[in-house]
This record gives C-alpha cells, sequence and structure tokens, in this order.
C-alpha cells in the first residue's frame, strides 16, 4: 500500500508537469496545426535559464523560495521572447506552405535549440541545486517532499488561471474563434496573427514553468532533457484529446500515473524480467492504444478527417 | 520523354564519373570515400521513406526503426554476439556464426518488412500528424528494447552494442580486405562504394517503376484524397501497408549494410535525430520526386561530413566548444530551417506539383484533404465544418 500511494504521489507530480506542456502543444494545435516540436526544447531552455540565475545569484545568501522565484521569472520571460521569436521566425512566413514545411522547421528549430544549449552551457549533466527546505512528510507511509508539494499547487492554481483565461476573457474568446475558424475570427475584427502570438507566449510561460519544477524536482538539468518530457507531453495532448485545453490537463496527469505505477509494478508484474528502466515505452504505447481505439482522444470530439 | 535520345551520352558520362568518383577520392584519403558511402547509404534510406511519405503521404517519423531491425539482424547473425551468449548456438557453429550475405540482406529485407506491416496494420486509421506521433513512438520503443534487451538475457548487448560484425563477402570478393585489380588499390571503403552504389542504383529503378505503375498510381491517389482513392475502387488498407512494408524493406537493406560497413552497431545510430535527418532530406530535397529526394540526401548527409573537416580552426576558436559534431548537428538545423523557409516545396520539387500550385493557390486546400472542397452551393457550410486548417490566416 505504501508504495501504491508513493506511486500515486510521483505520478501526480510527474503528470503536473506533463499537462504543463501538453497544454502548450494542444493550444498550439488547436490554433494552426501544428505539432510545435520545438517545445520541449522550450522547457529546456527555461529550466537551464532558471539554473544559471540560480547559480548566479547564489552566493547573495537570498532564501531558497526568493530565488527560485527569481530564476521563475526570468525563464518565463527568456521563454516567451524565445517562443514568441521562434513563431515569427520560423512557423508565420510558412502559414499556407505544405504541411510538411513548417513540421520540417519546427524539428530543425528543435534541433538548433538543443545544439545552442549544448554549445552555451555545454553538454554535461548540472546538478540544480536545493533551494526549498527537502525534509520530506510522511502520508499514510509514503513521502512527500515541499518542491513536489510546490509542483501540485503551483499547477492547480495555474491551470484554473488558464482555464479562466480561456473561458472568460477576451483574449480567451479570440483564441477559441481563431482556433474555430480563423478566418472567420479575422472578420468579427479578431487579429490571428496576434492571437497566435499569444498563444505561443502562454504556452512558452507554462513550458518555462514545468521546466524550472522538472529541474527543481529531478534536480539535474541538461541540453537534452526536454526531448522525452516534450515528446510525453505531446502524447499525453493526443491522449486527451488534441485541442481541447482540459484533455491536455487530464492526459497529462492520467499518463504521469501510468507510468509511475507502470514503473512501480512492471517488475513484480512480470516477475523481474522487465524493470523501471522500461518507463519510457509506456507513454507509446498508451499513445498507440488511444490512437486505435478512440482516436479522438479521451475528451476529444470526434472532427471530420483532419488530414 | 522526348529527350530520350539526347540522353544516353549523359547517363555514359555519369556512369562513368560514378565508377571513378571514388578513385579519385581516394586520392585525397580513404575519408572521403568514407563520406560518399555513408552518403549513399542516406540515399538508399531516403528512397525507402520517399515511398511511405512522398508516394502515399503517410508521415513516418519512426523510420530508423527498421533501419535498426536490419542492422540488428545483421549484427546477430554474423558476429560473435549470440555465440558468446549461447553455448546451445556456439556448439551449433564451431566456427562462429558467419552467415552469408545472400542469407542476411533478404531476410534483413523481410523482417523489416515484416515489421513495417506490423506497424502499419494498427495505425491505418490514422492520419497526419497522428500517424507522425505514432510512428516516432513506435521508434522509441524499438530503441528503448534495443537499449535494454541485455537483461536478462544478453540479446542485444544494450547500450554498449554489438561489436565485430563481419565484412560481406560475395562471389569470392572480401569487401572487408583492399583488393588489387589493373594495378589500382580498392581498399575496403571503396569496395562497399561500389556495392552501395548497385544498391542504390537498384533502389532508384525500383522507385522509378513503381511511381509509374499501377501500385504508384494508387499510392498517389491516397495520397491526395484518400476517400476519393476508395471510392475508385483502390484497396486503400492493403496499398497503405504494402507503402509501409516497401518502404521499411528499403530501411532494412540499408541497415545490413550499415552494420557491415561499420562493423559496430549500438542503439545510438538509431535515435530520433536520426529518423527526423532521413524525413528532413525527404522532405527537403523535393518529396515525392526522386531526384529531388536524392539531391536532398545527398546534400544532408555529405555536406557537414565535409565541413567537419575544415571546423579544425573553429574548434580553437571557440574554445572547444564548437567541435565538428556539434558543428554538423547546427548546419542540419539550419539547413532544414533555411531551405524550408526558401522553397517550402523543397529544392526539386516534383513539376506537377508546379504546374498545379498557381490554379490551387487561391483555394488553400490542395494539400489538405480532409478540407472538403468548396463547391456548389454549398460553400458557406463546407466552410464552416472544415477544420481552420483549410482556412488559414495569412
Amino acid at each position: 500500500m505504501d508504495t501504491f500511494i508513493q506511486q500515486m504521489i510521483n505520478g501526480l507530480v510527474l503528470g503536473s508537469v506533463y499537462a504543463l506542456v501538453a497544454l502548450g502543444y494542444t493550444m498550439v494545435y488547436g490554433i494552426i496545426n501544428l505539432i510545435n516540436f520545438a517545445h520541449g526544447e522550450v522547457l529546456m531552455v527555461g529550466a537551464l535559464t532558471s539554473w544559471t540565475v540560480v547559480t548566479a545569484l547564489g552566493g547573495m545568501g537570498l532564501p531558497g523560495w526568493l530565488l527560485l522565484l527569481l530564476s521563475l521569472i526570468a525563464a518565463i520571460v527568456v521563454c516567451c521572447a524565445l517562443n514568441y521569436s521562434i513563431e515569427k521566425i520560423a512557423y508565420r512566413p510558412l502559414r499556407n506552405a505544405p504541411r510538411l514545411a513548417p513540421l520540417i522547421t519546427a524539428m530543425g528549430m528543435s534541433l538548433l535549440l538543443q545544439t545552442l544549449a549544448m554549445i552555451i552551457w555545454k553538454p554535461n549533466y548540472k546538478s540544480y541545486p536545493i533551494l526549498l527546505p527537502s525534509e520530506p512528510y510522511n502520508v499514510g507511509g509514503a513521502v512527500i517532499n515541499n518542491v513536489q508539494i510546490m509542483i501540485l499547487v503551483v499547477t492547480a492554481v495555474t491551470l484554473s488561471g488558464l482555464m479562466y483565461l480561456v473561458n472568460k476573457t477576451k483574449l480567451g474568446r479570440a483564441m477559441r474563434a481563431t482556433a474555430e475558424n480563423p478566418r472567420v475570427a479575422g472578420l468579427m475584427g479578431v487579429r490571428p496573427d496576434q492571437v497566435i502570438s499569444a498563444t505561443f507566449i502562454i504556452g512558452a510561460a507554462l513550458a518555462a514553468l514545468a521546466g524550472v519544477m522538472y529541474a527543481a524536482n529531478y534536480g539535474s538539468v541538461q541540453h537534452t532533457m526536454g526531448f522525452l518530457p516534450g515528446l510525453k507531453a505531446f502524447t499525453a495532448a493526443v491522449f486527451g484529446g488534441i485541442g481541447n485545453l482540459a484533455g491536455a490537463m487530464v492526459g497529462g496527469v492520467l499518463l504521469g500515473l501510468i507510468e509511475s505505477f507502470g514503473a512501480g509494478y512492471i517488475g513484480a508484474i512480470t516477475g523481474g524480467v522487465l524493470g523501471s528502466n522500461y518507463q519510457d515505452i509506456f507513454a507509446f504505447i498508451v499513445l498507440i492504444l488511444v490512437l486505435t481505439l478512440r482516436p479522438q482522444g479521451l475528451l476529444g470530439e470526434r472532427v471530420a478527417d483532419r488530414a | 520523354m522526348n529527350f530520350k535520345e539526347n540522353r544516353l551520352p549523359a547517363f555514359l558520362v555519369a556512369g562513368v564519373a560514378l565508377l571513378i568518383l571514388p578513385l579519385i577520392a581516394g586520392q585525397f584519403g580513404n575519408a572521403w570515400v568514407r563520406i560518399i558511402d555513408i552518403a549513399l547509404l542516406y540515399v538508399l534510406l531516403a528512397l525507402g521513406l520517399n515511398i511511405v511519405v512522398g508516394f502515399a503521404g503517410l508521415l513516418d517519423l519512426g523510420y530508423v526503426a527498421f533501419y535498426a531491425v536490419g542492422a540488428y539482424m545483421f549484427g546477430l547473425l554474423a558476429s560473435p554476439q549470440l555465440t558468446d551468449t549461447f553455448p546451445g548456438i556456439a556448439a551449433m557453429f564451431p566456427n562462429g556464426l558467419h552467415t552469408p550475405w545472400w542469407v542476411i540482406i533478404p531476410l534483413g529485407a523481410v523482417l523489416a518488412g515484416g515489421a513495417g506491416v506490423l506497424l502499419g496494420a494498427p495505425t491505418l486509421k490514422l492520419r497526419g500528424d497522428y500517424l507522425a506521433i505514432v510512428t516516432l513512438g513506435f521508434g522509441e520503443i524499438v530503441r528503448v528494447f534495443m537499449n535494454n534487451l541485455d537483461a536478462p538475457v544478453n540479446i542485444t548487448n544494450g547500450p554498449k552494442g554489438i561489436t565485430g560484425i563481419d565484412d560481406i563477402s560475395m562471389f569470392g570478393v572480401h569487401f572487408g580486405k583492399t583488393g588489387h585489380f589493373m594495378g589500382l588499390d580498392f581498399p575496403k571503403v571503396t569496395n562497399y562504394y561500389y556495392l552501395f552504389l548497385i544498391l542504390v542504383i537498384i533502389g532508384i529503378v525500383v522507385c522509378h517503376r513503381l511511381e509509374r505503375s499501377r501500385i504508384g498510381r494508387a499510392w498517389m491517389a491516397i495520397r491526395e484524397d484518400e476517400i476519393a482513392a476508395k471510392a475508385m475502387g483502390i484497396n486503400t488498407r492493403n496499398l497503405k501497408l504494402l507503402a509501409f512494408g516497401m518502404g521499411a524493406t528499403f530501411g532494412g537493406v540499408s541497415g545490413t549494410m550499415f552494420a557491415s560497413f561499420q562493423g559496430f552497431i549500438s542503439p545510438e545510430s538509431f535515435s530520433l535525430p536520426e529518423s527526423v535527418m532521413i524525413v528532413a532530406m525527404v522532405v527537403l530535397g523535393g518529396i515525392g520526386h526522386l531526384p529531388g529526394v536524392i539531391v536532398g540526401a545527398l546534400l544532408l548527409a555529405a555536406l557537414p561530413e565535409v565541413l567537419r573537416y575544415v571546423a579544425g580552426p573553429l574548434q580553437a576558436w571557440s574554445d572547444g566548444r564548437l567541435d565538428a559534431s556539434i558543428l554538423r548537428q547546427l548546419l542540419i538545423a539550419l539547413a532544414m530551417i533555411g531551405i524550408m523557409l526558401a522553397r517550402p516545396r523543397g529544392l526539386w520539387p516534383s513539376p506537377e506539383h508546379g504546374k498545379l500550385a498557381p490554379t490551387a493557390a487561391p483555394l488553400k486546400t490542395r494539400d489538405d484533404p480532409s478540407v472538403p472542397q468548396p463547391v456548389g452551393p454549398n460553400v458557406s457550410e463546407a466552410t464552416n465544418e472544415s477544420h481552420p486548417s483549410g482556412t488559414r490566416h495569412v
């Protein structure tokens, strides 16, 4: 039972990170129908920026939470600027190009960001300092620490904030309208280009947040760290029904739980033949099953064939 | 096709040039021939992927998995790996496991083709981006297994990879050894060059014939509009599976070649960036257009490798941060972005598309078969139901 609760906590924490990143994918996909492959790299840049700030200010004797907050703000600013430029440089000129063209520039961007990060920050693993008191609390035999609690709380707050933004504000209405039909939205006085930029900026802020929390939780940063979370977050977005915000959240959390329980129990189930090093395949198996059995995702609506 | 009679001399010149190319490049060192060899392998891979992505319009981001299947099969059947792990196999083959090429290459092709059909089967209903992400996941699953199948039974030797893979020897010619013929030396890289060249030529002929065949036309019909193709009586299920299978076969054969050429394989060589690179070759060159695909593959494979040899001063200047492999990655990334922005249809796109483009431009729906063509009185209705991709804003 202890293991069960522990895996549940780990899964929720991991799932929160996936959910935040998945939202970025799903919003972009919902509006311009593009898999933004560089999104995982935005998370990586956020984490590395935060690491730089934390190590640079580390000697000043600031309290840990303030340091974390400052580095988070820096990461969000950098990531927003980055994602805004990515959209402007690599995607906007190709809005009416053949479908594969922006996908290729997206992959190119992902590779470019990874390479640049490797040049700027060097390829070694860097340990992310422990900024919050790390003594764990005991919950029914399992343990949870401050960082994990912070992740759960921050994610919950952010997600409700985003729901409010999208469903109640003017910008949110413009986003939904653009996702529905950019041409008609344009006729109604919405500026699709601005809305798309705003979407990329919001997505980047969420990714930066996820990156900092990921780094704080796992304690190490490196230029390739964005790839797998990015891929899995996209899986989560598809799992929940791409283009659907609530779906991305549910998909992210569920995927985190599936991975966590899968990794925790696979050894026991297969009698030790397969170990937790197979953790990474659960996401993809889930993906394949979902797409085969319910291609529109958990909460997605059935749309007429989109190629 | 009117130029047929004028083409013969050009073909002859090109043929002779291709035959003596490694001998000339060899004068500057075998490293250059090696670059050409690798480029040829990529051409073969790109030709295979072009069947899936270019002809049938199925975006496959896990293509490298089939390459891995071929390579690992060769690696397992022609190296000490299996005999070291299983005493039973060692007892059966006292001289070590050295499966001949005429078993291994067809087997690799069939196995990879089977894997292609296996992947194709559950993804038949998916299109576009969804298919891309599932195939990507499939590639990752294969890589995770390659990485972890060293325990409890050591099959793939995990991240350390398989070493000591045999060179190919056929018709008494041992490709791994330097041969002498007409007073010229033929080192390993040159021998493999001719082997790869033959395979690439076979590949080009097969693709060219496929493109013009009933099957090829059916694939293109599926690519342009699957529902219409189905309505025309095309068996879309079987043809899509066939496309996956054919493409994977190319991947498998390239994989066996790669394994014997390198003599060493590890999961590292079959990671996602490799898949992305092959897709990039196809798309950058001109999707679905054979000369374009070949140009794309040669360019992306060879150019960064060539620059690798001039990277020395840059490395010194940048304090070791810009080494050759980083520079290579940087160039590939910049090429992917730059070429796509400058020429979204690729460097050398197929002419049919060029002709259609002007008439299609106002509708913006040519590339998106999902969008119902707004014809007749239902225009407004059709646009409302359609996905935003079809009615995108500038």
